[in-house]
């Protein structure tokens, strides 16, 4: 079992976008730059969730010419997992949702202090 | 320098959980449980030619119905909270003038951009594709409307009833699903007709394009009320 097997590929760049969104959530100053970061984070959550449902060297679950049929149009054993790839749509349609409300946000956080650098929102500092 | 400390040491252990996660995963060399059911009976059982389609539409419709809610939700709370106040709404601002470049190419490709989301969500159940991915593909449209002709007056009766009417008819095929078939959002109360042909899949096709449409308007809407926020003053 080699470290960079080909299904494994894709959890690796997930984990290092969730790694690398987190740090740009941690670190950045600018609004903006926060909420791209939030959307690279969700980017590498939705690989890794399609990563898991892998089935090595199989096809998409699409049933066309390109995989093999059995009676009743049955693909077992020729297809990867549909369940994680329907899960991760909900995912994106969500994560478009919290994005739009981010960006209102930083709209209306701009009209009230003409700036987008996080440090001189401080009113509730003490 | 305490914070950059601290942020190094969240993100050293995040890494070291990773690792461990990493080094332990082992891909899985076949289907097992519902997933195994789905590869094996989604097609008899569904009819659609995208098992994604048959999961997201029939099997967790359920799924599907809450998706659309939030986009609902996340549309209206935006357009709360962008609201203009009435000397605001009447305001004309003139922009500057777009490129003849975009404004032409963007006469050209709306059309075009339209038709392309409406094939992608009606074969959502036979290639790669759906009500969300042809929704949003419509709502690049508009975007690109926007763009194009920033002044450019979006008819907000027309949005909401596309969006209203696609949401009650979604969820009364949902219902007649109760009445005529297996259970809520079951998609047998249409024949499934020939496997792999466009109408196909019983209610899938009409669900996915109400489904298309209304996200579609979502997005269309909540790109109007940032169109408009310009105005705010």
């Amino acid at each position: 079992m080699e470290f960079f097997e080909l299904g494994k590929i894709s959890l690796l760049i997930g984990f290092g976008l969730i790694v690398l969104g987190f740090w740009g959530i941690l670190s950045q100053k600018n609004i903006i730059k926060i909420i791209l970061s939030f959307t690279i984070m969700e980017t590498g959550v939705n690989i890794l969730i399609v990563s898991l449902g892998y089935v090595k060297g199989k096809t998409a679950p699409i049933i066309d010419s390109a995989v093999e049929q059995g009676a009743n149009h049955s693909v077992l054993g020729q297809v990867v997992d549909p369940v994680p790839q329907a899960l991760v749509l909900t995912a994106i349609v969500i994560g478009f949702g919290t994005t739009a409300l981010l960006l209102a946000y930083a709209m209306k956080l701009f009209k009230a202090k003409r700036t987008l650098q996080i440090n001189n929102f401080n009113d509730l500092k003490w | 320098m305490l914070r950059n400390l601290l942020i190094s040491l969240l993100l050293l252990s995040f890494v070291y959980i990773f690792y461990n996660l990493y080094v332990g995963f082992t891909p899985k060399t076949e289907l097992d449980g519902i997933a195994a059911h789905y590869a094996d009976k989604g097609a008899a059982e569904i009819g659609a030619a995208n098992l994604v389609t048959a999961v997201v539409v029939t099997y967790r419709g359920f799924d599907t119905l809450g998706e659309v809610t939030i986009l609902f939700l996340t549309a209206s709370i935006i357009g709360f909270f962008l609201k203009l106040t009435e000397a605001d709404e009447n305001k004309v601002i003139i922009h500057r003038g777009t490129s003849e470049l975009l404004v032409t190419s963007s006469n050209l490709l709306v059309p075009i951009i339209i038709l392309f989301g409406i094939y992608v969500f009606m074969n959502g159940h036979l290639t790669p594709g759906g009500g969300f991915q042809g929704g949003a593909i419509i709502a690049s449209a508009v975007a690109l409307a926007i763009l194009a002709n920033p002044n450019m007056h979006i008819n907000h009766q027309i949005i909401l009833w596309v969006e209203s009417i696609s949401g009650v008819v979604f969820v009364l095929i949902g219902v007649l699903g109760i009445l005529l078939a297996g259970g809520f959002l079951d998609n047998r109360v249409l024949p499934q007709g020939q496997f792999g042909t466009l109408l196909s899949a019983g209610a899938i096709p009409i669900i996915y394009s109400f489904i298309g449409l209304k996200v579609g308007a979502e997005i269309s809407n909540i790109l109007e009320k940032y169109q408009k926020s310009q105005k705010e003053s």
